[in-house]
């Protein structure tokens, strides 16, 4: 062990955590187990936790494509550029407001409540009873939520992506009266199928893994008491918005 | 709380969604990129490229037709050396052509202008245009403009 320094115990804490959710990320992966009973769960847990975040996503979708819209067609018409809106809007949702803001949408929606669900199963002891069983815990909660939110984040992103053009569209044509061949031919030439498209589903994926280990992991390791679940709720939040911020930018870094 | 035959279908049909959304918005919203499929390589030597840069388009006609792929300095003429990437569709441009840089309205982005000769030879993978205007560059056209010195006095 290394001398208990106040510099050590700084840095000591969030290293071993660091370390617990890595090593807590490789057993899940490394046990991984594909069976029919596992296909079902993961499916249900794709309701879960893209299903049922369905209402959100689209709501919010559609107002950050009317916003968008509004304020890029704003500053657009000074200078007398107005048809370029569809190629800002889809530009910059495709590349970084989709996959970020649905992100940060899916750990408030989805993974507050993996991380609570996991959390109170271990307060009440389900999981050491699962345990008992000679069922693996790991197999039966946490990898099938793994998977879930590998698979309903991009989907949630793609579906984000669309809902927010139809705002574009309907704030763009319908209350501007813009043409919309312009506006689908602007967006269209502009945006470029593997670099932007695929480049920011690549961050989606990136950030639905990343979610996801943060919402099951900070459940797993909540103290067994109802602050302890609490805690770990706000915590999956807070980590989840932070790592996927530094990681956009990571990722963008490398793409462009 | 439904029931998991439930929960399964509608898990399924967010799938579903899902697709049809990345298929919506494949087809929609996007390009295919310039150089998507087999391309060949041509370069041309210009002594000035402005503002040009890797991945400007390259059109013919006013058609996209491949992108700029590199642009280097050559070491002996020190003139500027593009290199472009050329779908595979278009594998029969004359031998002649001649390549100019251009720009897309006044603050537009600049990009490659093919213009076809009329030789029966076509450009091969790696062949050099040898018939090439450089880019305008504005600050030396009002320069000339204002001093007048283009020593051409009507």
């Amino acid at each position: 062990m290394t001398p208990d320094t106040p510099g050590n115990r700084l840095f000591d804490r969030p290293l071993r955590e660091l370390g617990r959710a890595l090593l807590f990320l490789f057993t899940a992966i490394s046990r991984m187990r594909f069976s029919r009973l596992q296909l079902t769960e993961t499916l249900r847990q794709i309701y879960f936790a893209g299903v049922r975040s369905l209402v959100i996503i689209v709501t919010c979708g559609f107002f950050v494509g009317l916003v968008l819209t509004l304020q890029t067609y704003d500053t657009l018409t000074r200078f007398g550029a107005g048809d370029a809106v569809s190629t800002v809007l889809a530009l910059s949702l495709f590349r970084e407001l989709g996959p970020v803001l649905t992100a940060l949408l899916f750990a408030g929606r989805a993974g507050t409540s993996i991380t609570a669900e996991i959390g109170l199963m271990r307060a009440t002891e389900q999981l050491d009873a699962l345990d008992l069983m000679a069922i693996d815990p790991m197999e039966r909660i946490v990898q099938p939520r793994l998977i879930a939110g590998l698979i309903a984040l991009p989907a949630l992103v793609l579906i984000f992506n669309v809902t927010a053009i139809v705002g574009g569209v309907f704030f763009a044509v319908f209350l501007m009266g813009n043409d919309p061949v312009t506006f689908w031919s602007n967006m269209q030439a502009s945006v470029e199928l593997g670099r932007d498209f695929f480049g920011g589903m690549i961050k989606a994926v990136a950030f639905g893994f990343v979610a996801a280990w943060l919402a099951v992991w900070f459940g797993w390791s909540a103290r067994p008491t109802s602050e302890g679940v609490a805690l770990a709720t706000t915590q999956t939040v807070i980590a989840t918005a932070i790592t996927v911020l530094i990681l956009d930018f990571i990722l963008s870094a490398f793409m462009l | 709380m439904k029931s998991s035959h439930q929960i399964e279908l509608t898990a399924g049909l967010f799938l579903l969604l899902a697709i049809a959304a990345l298929v919506f918005l494949a087809m929609q919203a996007t390009d295919r990129g310039v150089a998507s499929g087999p391309t060949y390589e041509i370069s041309a030597s210009f002594s000035n490229v402005g503002g040009l840069k890797p991945r400007a388009k390259v059109s013919m006609g006013g058609v996209t037709i491949g992108m700029v792929e590199r642009i280097g300095l050559d070491p002996d003429t020190f003139d500027a050396r593009v290199t472009m990437r050329i779908s595979e569709r278009y594998d029969n441009l004359p031998e002649d052509t001649s390549a100019s840089i251009l720009t897309a309205g006044i603050l537009g982005d600049q990009y490659v202008g093919l213009e076809p000769g009329g030789s029966p030879e076509a450009l091969r993978d790696g062949d050099r245009i040898m018939i090439t205007n450089s880019a305008v560059v504005l600050e030396q056209l009002i320069g000339r403009y204002l001093f007048n010195t283009d020593g051409d006095d009507q």
